[in-house]
């Protein structure tokens, strides 16, 4: 008889999340959905308040990657100020942004998704978590758990907190880099290089156990989107969006962060509280894209640092061009890694970044802004319209995840139709379908915003539609 | 003796108190030699599990399925603790209380939308009228405010509680 199951939540992601997989009589999958199930409405209950509060208000949508929103909510408040901030000032946000990228994609990759890698996809789930991993494996544990800190104390001495700093203000930022800070930062960047290597060399050396799911863990030709500079370097902080296609030709350039319309439109999905953004010249849902740390390395030409080049160069050598496989996520975040090290180190050699001329002044001078920077999880934009006060009139937020909902529900489809058998159900099949959304490193807190938090849950519904059963990973 | 049982849990917030629980850096190897950690986002247990000694609280209580769960886990904890703000004054979350539901979806899911306008109802819980502090629902053991609450004041709360005190947060807390 036909079944429907359901896996909730999805566990190990940063969010809540729920999975309904449809079977057809013979126990093989014939439909799944992907749900996101809260909604907070930052979109509207932020209408009347001062676009200046905007960045610390918005910073509460997520706590894993506070300072992305921070970002982009400040280059809105930029261009609503029409002001180009100070060189250094750039260069400090961009360096905020890097300790960032280091400490998100080292919780990514060491908490949430090496307890699969490492332990196994059928392990026992009771100590398929970071727990279990510091048993059998403690080393590279220690090294997730300070790699970690290193990100989060440089996010700490730059801007004095760790999760919702105020340090990033419309103009620029609050305060200079102290020279002592600087020099604290640059002492700890070997060890942190030194961990992010050896985990790449583990990595790349694991890899071949993972055939399988590289092959089928939503493995599709799609388009990427990600920013780049003039050159079509990998940016983080600023530049273009660009939009690869399968082949790897240019499908589209948002040159100017306020035409990000003409090119992405936004669904509503009757399952889910997070809505589908689609590329507009393709239309819906044709006009499926991914980004994040995959898309970022097949949009760019390349990182623009030696050794996150070098990286790259084999990477391609090894899976093309264009790498189609959502498992390569993990090998791509571990690159960026080493990028953002090595970019915050070019950073630090400057001696402009000393400088103490941080912040522009200004009121309103413009009545709408954009601002777009790259999330951990890819392309983050804020767009605000205000009245001739400042007061907030209308906003939108499109978050990295919600690029990738189309994307995420395809790859759930291909990796249940691969692995989930309803009749002889096994909890690790259940689990490589949650891991394939680990893969992703969806930061539902974020893509939540407006839609929801996402529990993860699996359950076997018959095709009426009743629950049969519901399967959970201690169960 | 037998490892205390530990659960987090994430309601209606951005996750911001977990990252701070993270943020112990390599005080969870010492946290994890006392306490089992047996539900949370960090560990693959979908079921609120029974007998649980002490339950941190992230989040206000916003939706059908929060108030299902907390009510859950009051039933099978024998100490919560609010954790941040969220939890404690419902905070960032309440925000929304001023706009009716109704508005509030339409406002993202019909005028916010180029394609299949439509408020999404299927297989996603209904939100309450108001994004609600834990207190208001069920009875919480121990507060502590923040957004997030440091690191520090954290790890304190999880020491004390391991050897049996009751934490006292004078002077180690504040709102924000």
């Amino acid at each position: 008889m036909a079944k429907k199951l359901v896996i909730h939540p999805v566990t190990r992601i940063e969010g809540h999340a729920k999975i309904t997989i449809q079977l057809d009589d013979s126990g093989n999958v014939a439909g799944t959905q992907f749900h996101v199930t809260q909604v907070r409405g930052f979109e509207k209950f932020t209408e009347g308040r001062p676009f200046y509060e905007m960045p610390s208000i918005t910073a509460r949508i997520c706590g894993i990657c506070p300072v992305s929103h921070l970002l982009a909510s400040v280059k809105a408040c930029d261009a609503i100020m029409a002001v180009q901030i100070p060189e250094t000032a750039s260069m400090l946000r961009e360096l905020l942004h890097c300790g960032q990228i280091v400490q998100s994609h080292a919780l990514s990759f060491f908490h949430l998704s090496a307890p699969d890698l490492l332990l196994g996809m059928d392990s026992d789930p009771a100590h398929r978590n970071i727990i279990g991993l510091l048993e059998k494996h403690p080393d590279l544990a220690k090294d997730g758990i300070a790699l970690r800190k290193f990100g989060q104390q440089v996010i700490e001495r730059l801007a004095g907190e760790r999760v919702h700093p105020s340090w990033t203000v419309p103009g620029g930022v609050n305060s200079p880099l102290a020279a002592e800070m600087r020099e604290k930062i640059r002492s700890e960047l070997p060890i942190a290089k030194a961990i992010t290597r050896r985990t790449l060399k583990h990595f790349k050396g694991i890899l071949d156990h993972f055939a399988e799911e590289i092959e089928h863990f939503g493995t599709f030709p799609s388009m990427h989107a990600g920013l780049v500079d003039s050159r079509g370097r990998l940016q983080l902080y600023d530049g273009f969006v660009r939009f690869r296609d399968a082949e790897g030709n240019v499908a589209g350039d948002i040159e100017r962060p306020r035409d990000y319309q003409k090119f992405i439109g936004e669904a509503s999905v009757p399952w889910s509280y997070l809505k589908a953004p689609y590329f507009k010249p393709l239309g819906y849902p044709q006009g499926i894209y991914r980004v994040g740390p995959l898309a970022r390395l097949n949009v760019a030409e390349s990182c623009g640092t030696p050794e996150a080049d070098a990286e790259l160069q084999e990477y391609r050598e090894r899976f093309g061009r264009i790498a189609q496989s959502t498992f390569l996520f993990h090998y791509a975040r571990l690159i960026e890694t080493v990028y953002a090290l090595e970019r915050m180190e070019a950073l630090l050699d400057d001696e402009a970044i000393l400088d103490t001329h941080v912040r522009a002044t200004a009121g309103v001078n413009a009545l709408e802004g954009v601002g777009i920077a790259e999330a951990p999880r890819g392309i983050l934009i804020h767009h605000y319209k205000v009245d001739d006060k400042g007061a907030i009139k209308w906003v939108n937020l499109i978050i990295a995840t919600g690029h990738n909902n189309l994307a995420i529900g395809r790859s759930i489809d291909q990796a249940s139709r691969h692995f989930v058998r309803g009749n002889k159900l096994q909890e690790g099949m259940l689990n490589r379908v949650s891991a394939v959304v680990r893969a992703y490193d969806p930061c539902l807190s974020c893509s939540t915003h407006a839609q929801g938090i996402v529990p993860m849950q699996i359950e076997l519904v018959s095709p009426d539609g009743t629950v049969l059963d519901s399967l959970s990973s201690d169960s | 003796m037998s490892k205390i049982k530990l659960a987090t849990v994430w309601l209606d917030g951005c996750s911001g108190c977990h990252m701070s629980l993270l943020d112990i850096d390599e005080g969870i190897v010492a946290v994890a030699r006392k306490a089992d950690l047996v539900y949370g986002p960090l560990v693959d247990t979908q079921q609120f599990p029974e007998g649980v000694d002490v339950t941190l609280v992230e989040g206000a209580v916003s939706s059908q399925e929060d108030l299902k769960l907390i009510q859950t886990i009051r039933k099978r904890s024998r100490m919560i603790v609010a954790l941040g703000d969220c939890a404690v004054t419902s905070n960032v979350p309440a925000m929304r209380n001023m706009v009716p539901v109704k508005k509030l979806l339409e406002r993202v899911y019909v005028e916010g939308v180029q394609e299949k306008p439509g408020i999404p109802s299927e297989g996603v819980p209904t939100l309450l009228k108001n994004a609600l502090p834990v207190h208001e629902v069920v009875k919480v053991d121990l507060h502590v405010p923040g957004c997030p609450p440091k690191p520090e004041a954290i790890m304190y709360v999880i020491s004390e509680l391991l050897e049996g005190r009751k934490p006292d947060l004078t002077s180690k807390v504040k709102f924000g």
